[in-house]
């Protein structure tokens, strides 16, 4: 599965590709938990929403590696 | 929206605002409303240098069509031209130009309005602050 990282997102990840190789994600609420358990900054840092194929994702929709997914942290455009 | 009723552009170039302008000039419309984002030196007591933009581009355009479709839905406009600035900008610069036509003035007024404020809540653009020492993520403090 592979996440786009934008931002502080990308920032705290350390990379705009983060690949993950793990059996069992496969909802937004689940691929929440798996980034901050690995990345706790987040946490500290920031929010963030997900996007799954370019639309905010709620919590339980599914995900699956063929999706393209990101990491939205708090936008601040204009 | 149609392509020629909707003008969507993101781009790393300075941004122009008779373009924008000319975009919505329609011979039905008796209003036409724009809104000109600029850099500010001052922040929060904090000099900034200049910013630096980036986007989830191809998400943030979706998101700029729905935030359009719905102020045509809601304020009968149109026009709309969106054009928003990526990458280095610097001070007094473009951020970015939203211009709305209508029939008449009120609802150009709100749909610009509408537009920016929707625009700074859901479309994935970040905006990265430099001081003299340092820079960080805007909103992305806790």
């Amino acid at each position: 599965m592979t996440v786009l990282c934008f931002g502080i997102a990308r920032d705290i990840v350390g990379q705009s590709k983060l690949t993950i190789d793990r059996e069992g994600i496969n909802s937004v609420e689940g691929l929440r938990h798996f980034l901050i358990e690995t990345f706790p900054k987040f946490k500290e840092y920031t929010s963030f929403r997900i996007a799954v194929n370019q639309a905010f994702a709620s919590e339980k929709d599914e995900v699956t590696n063929s999706d393209e997914i990101a990491i939205i942290p708090p936008v601040s455009g204009g | 929206m149609e392509d020629n009723k909707l003008n969507i552009k993101l781009t790393n170039d300075p941004l122009n605002l008779s373009e924008c302008y000319r975009f919505v000039v329609e011979p039905s419309c008796g209003g036409i409303n724009a809104f000109v984002g600029t850099v500010r030196q001052w922040n929060k007591g904090e000099e900034i240098t200049h910013l630096d933009f980036e986007s989830y581009e191809p998400m943030a355009i979706a998101e700029l069509e729905k935030i359009a479709k719905k102020a045509k839905d809601q304020f009968n406009t149109q026009k709309i031209c969106i054009h928003h600035r990526l990458g280095k900008v610097a001070i007094t610069e473009i951020a970015v130009i939203i211009t709305v036509s209508c029939k008449h003035r009120k609802a150009a007024f709100q749909a610009c309005e509408f537009i920016i404020d929707q625009l700074k809540k859901d479309v994935p653009i970040w905006k990265k602050e430099f001081l003299s020492n340092g820079s960080y993520w805007v909103n992305a403090r806790p």
